[in-house]
């Protein structure tokens, strides 16, 4: 064997990722979907990172809770992640391929196996101390889970607060107290040792700390808070209620001030240079929901450039400015003034038209900055990462989740300051990495479910077995169980009922797989808390027992009975009563349900050969997969061949040479130049296209997945005298002529860069991210060969976001002058002698300025690809109002669509630098992996079904549904008649049910929530009760 | 003594059923005449069966979804809000006051939203019973 060869046969399938965080998780998850098995490290008691404490997320406003508890869960809940909590890395050995990481774990002192997290422990704690998740704002006990809905859900004791563990011996009382026996004061920190072929990095960021200066008030005036403890403040599970009070006297709030780039942009009071890129959008959005709720208030937003450069941001300023009525100035504030001694305050500043004013405001909200905690730097130092001088990882653009060390991948904030997107995109695109790696070990380390064979059966007449949670106390405190169980064996069906104390505990679901074969059950009710987060816990214990897994139905009676009625014991126990007897009825006419599996195709079908579609299929080859690379030009590169540099001043044509170098020679990339897609069919794991060669020969390809990098088309201006005056040029025209050293920019005195050229405006309300960076580095270097040359940037607002703000730094320090102007008064071009003559407005000094030019660079607008709709309509895929691909979710499924199996990366997503465009690449083939590496996809069970007794083919259904997932059939019947039905495709339906509520003859129904089942459950819950 | 009310609660899956679980975990408290249905979307829930519910003797239904613009099927609560108006005349033309059916709409992190719709219906239905004109 060679040594390559061994290298490669002993490559580790398990992954360690370092930081639960929204990045971190979705690394674990596209991994642990991939084949591998997960170690989750997380330091603190619960995952989920900074995302849990947020109230809403921009642009969409969407509460952050209900969008990530569902990957919370799915982390918990995977048989291959294994979540260590209180854990921390010691230190790493190996290589890439076969690490050994040691790892040490904090005592929890409460035993995670056997807390049932009623809170009793809580209750009954003496002790109470600042709560940092709520931002200090409120307080928590000593033994304690960070949030509600933290996974795992586990108490802890906090030992720095605990008194027994500062003073064995006294208090105990939640060990006392606990129903579980679930406290454990032995409890001792533990090292383990972990084999690994791969690390990911997402250790997250800390918020600066605007205590350590004295210039903002934090610390010593209560109405000056940070923005994420405003955040806590907004929420409806922080420590007002979501009220928003003021912190000093709980008095309403009447005006609020937000000061931008505390602890960013600033040299002089902290050592962060970089913008933090997330705090502009996240005070707009904070000042939206604090309008939204006190509707007088009075907000202004300090800053020095709004930076709304992403998908949909600058909607999301226009509207707050507009509709909100919040007001924007743009300044520095040099101090907050205590003003009386009610707790307001004064803010000092100059205005835009240069006035002096005082602004007294009864809060103000210091938007803070994200940096790097020492310890990730300490770790990162022990493991041989290096750090940028802003402190984060060094990463190349080309690169963008590969850390300077082979093997350890990082993503997420630790990459550099970014919002949640970019921190999901980052965790895939970790985890396509991770998995181009360990391609060799795939599914080595990872557990199937073990799944006894199933003999699908029609239903069978009922025998119900009802099993009765006490929950402890929780149920039992309240519900008389007694009687209930009693109640429960009188229901039709019912052939045994049992109480168990706890009914999710490991030992009762062998009990109950037990009972279900000794008494030939066949309809499981369990009644005790929420199928949200237990029904796939009881699944898992029918199928054990040889039962189809959908023949079971939870009755709620602890979260939606004996909790919410605690004082009124005998309704509680009445409502129990009918909740069995609405469950009963439920299930008793429901149908195992067979959920479709289709067999997957491992290939890919890349759709745009420029960078993201490169990369995408560079990766997805490196792991096995088949790729069929569709370009329509003769070239692959796309709009990346007009590149010069990445904003680190990597050389973009070099790179794109290794590329294309590097596809051409890779076997299982098959190429199409020339040629478009003109059809496709089917769904995830199971496509066919056609394509259109340019000779106009079509061919069939099959493929599992589709990832769609058709890019962008960049914007052909018509102001400015654009195509009209030769020396007026766009900045990639004027890239072309500064390279091949052509006269006019050699012998050129004076240039005039004119930013948001066709972005920004009525027509095209969007940023497109990447000119600001463009226009400095092209100036940079024009002042570089030649200082005497002067050099103006005309712009709107500088967006040099995250460590790019180094380079505006340095141009303004090379003395090139950065004149603002408004979308109102753009700059006017004019001809005079052979010279161009640029008119503006000085906004320092507040006059009319004119420039004389040699050249006029316009920094041009990036566009949708006109092709992007056609392309649209062939996947069923929808544009947002400016013609880029919709993503599934802003947020959370940045490079998927509703319809599974398609991705979406690079311009054709929205305006973006190229090394965005690689992570977003990264990521799609990430998501495609998930898809390809299994056998065969599972299709949800619970979908729409025809009843064709009673469709009449009507269509009415083919309307509402929103998944396109119903058509109509003609069919002709023995008497030669013609009759209409509908037909459903069980890959497209969701099981919404849309099509049910609007169905006016029956036809339709959905497996698990018939019409049929939603009546019994009425009838049952209105049935009189017996006497 | 009349029997106390019943008031049949569709609750969509990821939004009002996550909202009334909340509920419980923050131990809120409302009265014992809510009945849950859980369904997939409140674009399921058939006119016919709210009717339905009020000919077998619920004192009101209550019909809750995720915010408008926010569905989590895309347009499954605006598929609901545009049969309401409907539904609401059909009530009428059956003799149901209009209190007895109400839409709410929230999402999964607003249990108090949802117990103060609750309190609201049933405070409303429990004029309507008292009312001597009824």
């Amino acid at each position: 064997m060679t040594e390559a060869a061994q290298a490669e046969a002993e490559k580790i399938g398990a992954i360690m990722v370092v930081g639960g965080g929204v990045s971190g998780m979705q690394a674990a998850l596209d991994l642990a979907n991939s084949g591998f098995y997960v170690h989750l490290v997380e330091r603190s008691g619960a995952i989920g990172g900074t995302m849990a404490q947020l109230d809403k997320t921009f642009p969409t406003n969407d509460c952050s809770m209900c969008i990530i508890a569902p990957k919370l869960v799915e982390c918990g809940r995977h048989p291959n992640i294994k979540i260590l909590t209180l854990a921390k890395i010691l230190d790493v050995e190996g290589q890439e391929g076969n690490f050994t990481v040691r790892v040490k774990e904090y005592p929890r002192w409460v035993d995670p196996d056997k807390c049932i997290a009623c809170g009793q422990c809580a209750d009954q704690c003496p002790q109470a101390v600042e709560d940092r998740f709520n931002g200090d704002l409120a307080q928590r006990k000593a033994i304690y889970i960070k949030y509600p809905q933290a996974v795992p859900l586990k108490y802890q004791i906090d030992p720095d607060a605990c008194l027994w563990l500062n003073n064995p011996g006294q208090c105990g009382l939640c060990a006392r107290i606990c129903p579980a026996d679930a406290v454990n004061f032995a409890d001792r920190e533990q090292k383990q040792t972990i084999q690994v072929g791969a690390i990911i990095m997402a250790p997250g960021f800390q918020p600066f700390d605007p205590g350590t200066s004295q210039a903002w008030g934090f610390g010593r005036y209560p109405n000056v808070i940070t923005s994420l403890q405003f955040e806590r403040l907004l929420a409806p599970t922080g420590p007002t209620g979501g009220v928003v009070t003021r912190p000093s006297d709980g008095r309403p709030v009447r005006k609020i001030a937000f000061l931008q780039c505390v602890g960013s942009r600033d040299k002089n009071r902290c050592n962060n240079e970089y913008c933090s890129s997330v705090c502009c959008m996240a005070a707009i959005k904070e000042a939206m929901i604090a309008k939204e709720q006190l509707d007088q208030v009075e907000i202004t937003i300090f800053h020095s450039d709004m930076r709304t450069h992403g998908k949909d941001f600058e909607r999301f300023f226009i509207q707050a400015k507009v509709e909100y009525d919040i007001n924007f100035v743009r300044t520095k504030i040099h101090g907050v003034e205590p003003q009386g001694n009610k707790g307001n305050l004064r803010l000092h500043y100059v205005n835009q038209q240069g006035k002096q004013v005082d602004q007294l405001v009864d809060l103000v909200i210091l938007s803070v900055g994200l940096e790097t905690p020492d310890s990730t730097l300490g770790l990162a130092e022990r493991m041989g990462i290096h750090i940028t001088p802003d402190r984060f990882a060094s990463i190349s653009a080309f690169m963008p989740v590969s850390s300077s060390k082979k093997g350890i991948f990082t993503c997420g904030a630790f990459n550099g300051p970014r919002d949640i997107p970019q921190s999901v995109i980052g965790g895939s695109a970790a985890a396509a990495s991770a998995s181009q790696l360990l391609a060799p070990a795939r599914h080595t380390r990872t557990q199937a479910s073990c799944t006894p064979h199933e003999v699908p059966q029609k239903a069978n007449s009922p025998r119900t077995g009802v099993f009765i949670c006490h929950c402890g106390s929780n149920i039992a405190g309240v519900v008389d169980v007694d009687e209930l169980a009693a109640y429960a064996a009188t229901l039709p069906d019912v052939i045994h009922v049992e109480q168990n104390p706890f009914t999710c505990a490991q030992d009762t679901q062998d009990y109950i797989t037990q009972q279900i074969r000794e008494k030939q059950l066949n309809r499981i009710v369990i009644a005790a808390c929420t199928p949200q987060t237990h029904e796939p816990l009881f699944r898992r214990t029918l199928r054990a027992a040889g039962i189809n897994e959908h023949l079971i139905e939870m009755a709620n009676i602890r979260n939606q009975n004996a909790w919410v009625h605690k004082n009124e014991p005998a309704r509680a126990t009445i409502k129990a009563k009918d909740l069995i007897r609405m469950a009963v009825a439920k299930i008793a006419i429901q149908e195992p349900l067979y959920p479709l599996r289709i067999p997957v195709i491992p290939s890919a079908l890349i759709i745009g050969g420029g960078v993201s579609g490169m990369t995408a299929a560079l990766n997805l080859a490196g792991q096995g997969f088949k790729v069929d690379l569709v370009e329509k030009s003769t070239t692959l590169g796309g709009n990346a061949l007009h590149l010069y540099q990445t904003w680190s001043g990597e050389h973009v044509p070099r790179y794109l040479k290794e590329l294309q170098q590097q596809i051409s020679q890779e076997p299982r990339v098959a190429i199409h130049f020339n040629t478009t897609v003109v059809a496709s069919s089917g769904q995830a794991g199971h496509f066919k296209t056609t394509l259109r060669a340019g000779n106009g020969r079509k061919k069939s390809v099959d493929h599992g997945a589709t990832i769609i990098t058709t890019g962008g088309k960049r914007y052909i201006p018509s102001e400015f005298g654009y195509g009209q005056i030769p020396n007026v040029v766009a900045s990639i025209e004027f890239d072309k002529l500064h390279m091949h050293n052509e006269i006019r920019v050699t012998q050129g005195k004076s240039f005039v860069f004119i930013q948001c050229v066709g972005s920004r405006n009525e027509k095209r309300p969007y940023c497109s991210k990447s000119c600001c960076t463009h226009s400095i580095q092209s100036a940079i270097k024009l002042k570089q060969e030649a200082p005497e040359r002067r050099i103006y940037i005309l712009y709107r607002e500088i967006r040099t976001y995250g460590q790019r703000e180094r380079i505006y730094n340095q141009a303004r320090e090379l003395g090139i002058i950065f004149i603002n102007y408004e979308l109102k008064g753009p700059p006017i071009i004019g001809e005079e002698g052979g010279r161009l003559l640029v008119s503006s407005r000085d906004h320092v000094l507040h006059r009319p300025l004119e420039i004389e030019a040699d050249m006029v660079i316009l920094a041009t607008a990036t566009l949708a690809d006109p092709g992007s709709a056609e392309l649209a309509k062939l996947f069923k895929l929808p544009l947002n109002q400016d013609g880029f691909f919709q993503e599934a979710h802003a947020k959370l499924r940045p490079v998927e669509f509703n319809t599974d199996g398609v991705f979406v990366a690079g311009l054709a997503h929205y305006p973006k630098p190229v090394e965005e465009s690689i992570s977003q690449a990264l990521a799609a083939a990430s998501k495609a992996t998930t898809l390809l590496a299994r056998e065969s996809v599972e299709l949800d069970a619970i979908t729409a079904h025809v009843d064709p007794e009673f469709c009449d083919g009507c269509g009415i259904c083919l309307e509402v549904c929103p998944y396109q997932a119903i058509t109509l059939l003609a069919t002709i019947d023995e008497q030669g008649e013609e009759h209409k039905i509908i037909e459903i495709d069980p890959a497209l339906c969701k099981g919404c049910g849309i099509c049910q509520g609007a169905c006016p003859k029956r036809g339709v129904y959905i497996t698990g929530f018939s019409y049929e089942q939603l009546l019994a459950q009425i009838d049952a819950a209105l049935e009189p009760p017996k006497p | 003594m009349k029997q106390d009310l019943k008031i049949i609660t569709f609750c969509c899956n990821w939004c009002s059923y996550a909202a009334a679980d909340l509920a419980g975990i923050s131990r809120l408290q409302y009265p014992c005449a809510i009945r849950i249905i859980r369904v997939m979307c409140s674009g399921m829930v058939h006119p016919e069966m709210v009717l339905h519910a009020l000919n077998q003797g619920a004192d009101g239904v209550m019909v809750t979804g995720c915010k408008l613009g926010e569905c989590h099927y895309q347009e499954g609560n605006h598929a609901m809000l545009s049969r309401s108006e409907v539904l609401e005349e059909i009530l009428a033309d059956f003799g149901y006051e209009k209190e007895r059916f109400q839409l709410v709409w929230l999402s999964a992190a607003e249990p108090e939203r949802l117990v103060e719709a609750i309190y609201e219906m049933h405070n409303r239905l429990l004029a309507l019973e008292t009312d001597p004109g009824d």
